[in-house]
């Protein structure tokens, strides 16, 4: 009899649980790279940033890829994406197609005249929409690129941006020949997209140059 | 500055001040001493008597469950030892009937073969007739010494033959008589082993009965004891009862380390089924909770299929019928296997998740450096070994029900005992308090009467200056009365 009035009290415990608030611990990344330029170079440590991610996704997780050249704040920029399932086998192939589109994209962007302009902040646009849309429950931006926004005299990206809730992650922010002249010239750039960013509302900024410790992208501060 | 340097005179100087500030205050606290007196009193009686008041009701209801935990553990000894002998009863009429009631049989076997040996002992006494009668006469006439004449030695020599031919016959015969009396004898040996083997199984069954009968009155000597309501009793079942917790308490938490790997090798292949991902709590996975009701549901099964065996007696099942209670078995044991079979295919599930996720991992480059392992039947071995404990663990943690009634069973007591020296220790905590804090009121008393000694001092000359005064003018002479008739009287 004491048996089975646990059993009833277990019952009920997860049945409170179960009808308590429902928290969404789904992730999703938007992850933007830069094809502008020089930088076009870089895709191939990109393609290692995005197995990274596809490893450390889980179930359920949401990533998409798009891509940062003159003007970005466009569905056809973003080059793949994927919702992965809930089944961890069906999860697994979703991951290997991804990889495998991500390799032919890397392939063709590798050779090909990087664009003239670089609009990234149109990407984080385009980003934000995504992972709202996902309603997952962390928001990550990943920006490879050199942060060094040009955009033409016609592209308007000069009003304040919404990015209530996501983390936003500068990776492989490469210093620029005229960085090296003047470091502040790089300082300052982090400075600027970081206060960008937070105005925006991010709920996180960092930057991660060192490609050998990529857990660090989803690391916390502190 | 806070409100005491306010009230010194000498800012600079607080113990002159102090003690300026005590004289100004001394006559106001000497007027107030008996109110003063009167408050602490009352002060410290009010925390006090509430304070024993709890310790009074608190030892009263240790005593209470300490009275009702005796006879719980009486009522609980008692039934087990109850049972020990009904199992010892069991075990005599098992004998009984297993071995006594053969007896009749044994006993005829027995007889026959004792009559048979004796026949047997008989005939091997029997001896060869002896010669006849005419032998003698012949060996008379044998005796007569040769005399020369050829007829008498003849007829001597054909007697002499005779004799022989007979002395061999007689001692042919002789002989066959002993050897088959030695055959006869021969033949003993199969029965007396077989009566000693009746024998020593009649004496196995004997002190097998000795021993249960020995046990019984063991028992029942207990139960006496317990009967009559002795500490020594109650001692010996509180005992009992602790190893007995102690005991089942470490048996399951072993078992509960065999639920937590279970729980490791399912709650993984669950996310195929009922979908990763998905969380009920901000860190319980609904994978890990259904892998938890699968094992929670073994456990049940295991429960019940105790209960119904007769190995537990958790559920009060005594009211349905055998043919009901078999029933319940074969559905608990039949759900237990399915359950086994279905931890077996999580098994080798989870063996498929971990390989694609590594053939992935090692895809996608993160796992490049990795040594690429052969896949012989060595790698299979992990495989097997899931599957072999995905089916024995839930089997295995069918028989936690056996150790789940003792701790249950013997946990009544210890935590009864727990308790009740719980009680009684608050109580004492209690019954200290209160007393604490009379103290404290008499020395706040006494304090109060430090501080203002000086006019408590000149108090107590004037008092006893007054009654030297009054001892002084009770040890005056009265002088007498004079009264109007001019006699004296003292007064």
């Amino acid at each position: 009899m004491k048996a089975v009035s646990r059993l009833a009290a277990l019952g009920v415990l997860l049945f409170i649980v179960a009808c308590g608030p429902e928290t969404n611990h789904n992730q999703a990344v938007y992850m933007l790279i830069d094809t502008s330029g020089t930088y076009a170079r870089e895709t191939g440590k990109a393609q290692q940033v995005v197995n990274y991610l596809l490893g450390s996704l889980n179930p359920g997780d949401a990533l998409a890829v798009g891509r940062v050249k003159s003007r970005s704040f466009s569905e056809k920029d973003i080059v793949a994406k994927v919702s992965l399932g809930k089944d961890p086998l069906a999860a697994n192939a979703q991951k290997r197609a991804f990889s495998e589109q991500i390799s032919a994209f890397t392939k063709t962007t590798k050779d090909a005249k990087g664009s003239r302009y670089t609009d990234i902040t149109g990407g984080m646009l385009q980003a934000a929409e995504f992972l709202n849309e996902s309603q997952a429950g962390r928001k990550t931006i990943v920006i490879f690129s050199d942060m060094q926004e040009e955009l033409d005299y016609k592209t308007v990206r000069d009003f304040p941006i919404r990015l209530d809730g996501i983390r936003v992650v500068a990776l492989n922010v490469t210093k620029l020949e005229t960085d090296n002249v003047d470091p502040r010239r790089y300082i300052d750039r982090l400075e600027w997209w970081e206060r960008r960013a937070r105005t925006a509302g991010a709920s996180d900024w960092k930057v991660v140059n060192d490609m050998e410790h990529l857990d660090r992208i989803f690391k916390k501060k502190g | 500055m806070s409100l005491l340097e306010s009230l010194f005179i000498w800012p600079n100087r607080p113990l002159p001040s102090l003690l300026v500030l005590l004289v100004l205050l001394m006559p106001f606290l000497y007027a107030a001493r008996e109110p003063m007196h009167a408050l602490l009193r009352s002060m410290c009686r009010s925390i006090a008597n509430p304070l024993r008041l709890g310790a009074r009701w608190l030892a009263d209801t240790g005593l209470r469950l300490r009275n009702r935990n005796r006879e719980v553990l009486f009522a609980h000894g008692s039934h087990e030892v109850k049972l020990t002998i009904e199992r010892e009863f069991e075990h005599v009429t098992m004998l009984v009937q297993r071995d006594l009631e053969g007896y009749p049989v044994l006993q005829r076997k027995l007889m026959d073969e004792i009559t048979r040996i004796e026949e047997d002992y008989k005939k091997s006494g029997e001896v060869p007739p002896p010669p006849p009668e005419w032998v003698k006469a012949i060996e008379a006439i044998a005796k007569i010494k040769p005399s020369g004449d050829g007829v008498v030695e003849r007829i001597l020599s054909d007697i002499r033959d005779s004799l022989d031919e007979i002395y061999q016959k007689l001692v042919a015969e002789y002989r066959g008589a002993y050897q088959e009396r030695h055959h006869i004898l021969k033949g003993f040996l199969p029965f007396w082993r077989s009566v000693s083997q009746t024998l020593t199984q009649v004496d196995r069954n004997i002190t097998s009965l000795q021993n249960s009968a020995a046990k019984i009155d063991a028992n029942v000597l207990k139960l006496e004891n317990i009967a009559a309501r002795g500490n020594d009793a109650a001692n010996v079942l509180a005992t009992s009862a602790t190893t007995q917790f102690f005991i089942a308490g470490l048996v399951m938490l072993i078992a509960f380390g065999g639920a937590y790997v279970n729980f490791k090798l399912i709650a993984l292949p669950m996310s195929a089924m009922v979908g990763g991902g998905d969380y009920i709590t901000e860190s319980l996975q609904a994978s890990e909770v259904a892998a938890l009701v699968i094992i929670l549901f073994e456990t049940l099964m295991g429960l019940f299929l105790m209960e119904t065996l007769r190995f537990t007696s958790l559920f009060p099942l005594g009211n349905i019928t055998e043919k009901m209670r078999r029933r319940l078995m074969w559905a608990s044991l039949t759900i237990l296997l399915v359950l086994a079979g279905v931890e077996v295919a999580l098994a080798v599930m989870r063996d498929m998740i971990i390989a694609a996720d590594v053939a992935l991992k090692q895809q996608l480059g993160a796992a490049a450096g990795a040594a690429k392992v052969e896949s012989g039947w060595v790698t299979r071995i992990p495989t097997f070994g899931q599957m072999i404990l995905g089916f024995t663990l839930p089997f295995a943690l069918a028989f936690v029900a056996i150790p789940l009634e003792y701790f249950v069973n013997s946990g009544r007591t210890v935590v009864g005992a727990g308790l009740e020296m719980a009680l009684r220790g608050l109580a004492f905590i209690l019954r200290f308090a209160a007393n604490l804090i009379r103290g404290a009121g008499k020395l706040a008393i006494m304090l109060y009467d430090v501080f203002i000694f000086v006019p408590l001092a000149i108090e107590r000359g004037i008092v006893s200056y007054r009654e030297g005064a009054a001892r002084r003018n009770k040890l005056r002479p009265v002088p007498p009365l004079k009264r109007a008739s001019g006699s004296e009287e003292v007064l």
